[in-house]
């Protein structure tokens, strides 16, 4: 505790609002410190906090000439535009369907991917297939659309598969009715392994004692699944999901992107993706801003909601 | 879904238990073949003949095995620049993030540093509310960067994820009393983080370049959007173009065996394998690390 010189001790108290001359010495002692912040916490303000100041152009008519600062407010046209428009009632539809999909089907499948994996005895055998499912997670998403193209193109194995029972070819890739299935299906695909990894550390955490005392009592090993196994990640399960919903609105944007094309566009044109081929191909600045803040917007609420909902149904949430 | 408990329990829970195990390991074997099937056929169907592979000949082992395919993607000039460049942006990429992450990392990581909830908060709060794809456009095209390398590169500089998971690791892993030991003797900020803290982080760090060199390497989208120079196109770009939009020609036209579709049929393949590779190659070495990554960023939850 022998801190005389510059050099920062550990336990000196929280220094008090009224107390700032002291804070600034302790500020100062640790000058340094601050020096290694400054670029990282300068990139923060710019590429972070920077875009938020330039959300303004939602609300006004953005002119390059003009600059951000410099062009005409309108108030909440571009809002309203949107909100008029015939694609919206398809942009929201096919976004909130998607994700919500996404989340009642591919949510769940980690978790019953770690319980099995927890189940399986032998060391040897739940290592291979956790590596495998772990796999798919590294390869890009421009190869797994690949992949998916060519798995499901008219002479793909799929296909084959289709018209070795006499079934007709289905173009998968260009069907708007299979373009969700094939989205989440993949998605499912490749990342339940990686997914998977939180819950089975979850899962290698719960006292072993909790098994015995269940098996004395002759609960089978579905029963142990269900009242030990499961009980034992709740809260995991929880934060992730809250985690999900905080991104709600934006997964996947870049796959669907890539497997977008007119004839399954019914299908797969997201608030996100139309934000890219409007806003950045055909130099719709203001109005793109502004349905991105609109899916901003909806995200933080959904985030908010669940986080309270959370909290006050099982104590666990973020903050 | 769930099994009833026999009331004979003795006799029948080791037969029950049995079962369980029979229906497990099947289970499991499915879900591995399911992995593993798409990506087995992707490289048998690179060694065969494109002929076979669009007549639906081959299943799972390649016919009428070439190499024809690699052969063509060797004389590929733009594979191989896109090679380069993704080679270039991932290492350069991956340096300038180990170095932000670390210095936004180890600071906020210290018991004493006077405002640490507040710049927290500054960095937190921007894993919840952005302001979107169009102003971060409009500020990387202000900064001069679209077109070149770098609007690649510092727009993501910092993954806020990796960070906190950094973060963690040096306030879980890394003795407080040691810093403060070494404080005592004089030792400055910097030279305590040189010569004392990433000695001691090599395995997050390796955690960290794998993570964001991964990320590099797959990324496609930031460059669609700022990269317009066909030259300084990554590999993922090049692939886009090669798996995605000649497909979507091909559906357009008629479509005709001609040699042409062949060959650009059976490129595709190949070129899923080629720029696969080094993650691939990588991946049984590393894939401790990234699973133990993982588990550290799971401790803050």
């Amino acid at each position: 505790m022998n801190n005389m010189e510059a050099p920062p001790g550990a336990n000196l108290p929280p220094s008090r609002p009224n107390r700032g001359s002291r804070l600034l010495v302790q500020m100062a002692k640790r000058y340094d410190l601050y020096l290694m912040l400054l670029l990282p916490i300068a990139w923060y303000l710019i590429f972070h906090y920077g875009p938020l100041y330039g959300l303004q152009i939602a609300f006004k008519n953005f002119n390059p000439a003009k600059g951000i600062f410099g062009s005409e407010w309108v108030g909440f046209e571009h809002f309203t535009r949107f909100f008029d428009s015939y694609y919206f009632w398809r942009l929201l539809r096919n976004t909130l369907t998607i994700n919500l999909i996404s989340l009642l089907l591919a949510f769940p499948i980690p978790i019953m991917l770690a319980l099995l994996v927890n189940e399986i005895r032998s060391k040897a055998y739940s290592k291979w297939l956790q590596n495998i499912t772990y796999i798919p997670h590294f390869i890009s998403v421009v190869v797994i659309v690949g992949i998916l193209t060519v798995m499901l193109s008219v002479n793909g194995p799929l296909n084959m598969l289709i018209q070795t029972f006499g079934g007709d070819p289905v173009r998968f890739m260009e069907s708007a009715s299979w373009f969700k299935t094939i989205f989440i299906g993949s998605n499912i695909w490749q990342n339940m392994g990686w997914q998977s990894i939180i819950y089975i550390a979850a899962l290698s955490g719960i006292n072993p004692q909790l098994y015995e005392a269940a098996k004395i009592d002759g609960a089978s090993r579905m029963r142990r699944i269900w009242h030990v196994s499961l009980p034992g990640i709740v809260p995991v399960i929880v934060i992730l999901l809250i985690l999900d919903v905080g991104q709600f609105m934006n997964i996947g944007f870049e796959k669907i992107l890539l497997m977008q094309n007119n004839l399954n566009l019914e299908a797969s044109d997201v608030i996100s993706t139309f934000v890219y081929t409007t806003g950045i191909l055909k130099g719709e600045y203001s109005y793109t801003a502004a349905i991105g803040l609109f899916n901003s917007v909806i995200n933080l609420t959904l985030l908010l909601l669940v986080n309270r909902f959370a909290r006050k149904t099982s104590e666990t949430s973020l903050w | 879904m769930s099994q009833r408990t026999p009331v004979n329990k003795t006799r029948h829970t080791a037969k029950d238990e049995r079962c369980f195990d029979i229906v497990i390991y099947s289970v499991a074997a499915v879900i591995m073949l399911i992995v593993l099937y798409p990506l087995l056929f992707v490289v048998s169907a690179s060694f065969s003949d494109p002929a076979k592979v669009l007549g639906g000949e081959v299943w799972l082992l390649p016919k009428g095995v070439t190499l024809d395919a690699y052969i063509n993607i060797l004389q590929n000039d733009k594979i191989w620049t896109g090679y380069g460049n993704s080679i270039l942006y991932t290492a350069v990429g991956t340096t300038i993030n180990i170095l932000m992450t670390l210095l936004a990392a180890y600071p906020l990581s210290r018991p004493d540093l006077p405002l640490r909830k507040g710049l927290m908060l500054i960095v937190t709060l921007t894993m919840f509310f952005s302001g979107g794809l169009i102003p971060t456009y409009l500020l990387v095209k202000d900064l001069g960067m679209v077109d070149t390398m770098w609007a690649l590169i510092i727009p993501g500089a910092v993954s806020t994820y990796n960070l906190i998971v950094m973060r963690t690791y040096f306030q879980s892993s890394i003795p407080w009393e040691l810093q403060e030991a070494a404080h005592i003797d004089g030792c400055s900020n910097w030279r305590l983080l040189i010569s004392i803290i990433l000695p001691l982080s090599k395995p997050i760090l390796a955690v960290m370049v794998l993570f964001y060199a991964v990320g590099h390497w797959n990324s496609f989208f930031n460059a669609l959007i700022y990269i317009r120079r066909e030259e300084m196109y990554p590999l993922q770009l090049v692939l886009r173009e090669i798996l995605l939009i000649s497909q979507s020609d091909a559906v357009d036209g008629s479509v005709g065996l001609e040699d042409k579709v062949l060959l650009a049929e059976s490129i595709k393949y190949a070129v899923i394998i080629v720029s696969s590779l080094p993650v691939l190659i990588m991946y049984p070495f590393v894939q401790r690390h990234f699973v133990k990554g993982v588990m550290i960023g799971s401790i803050k939850g």
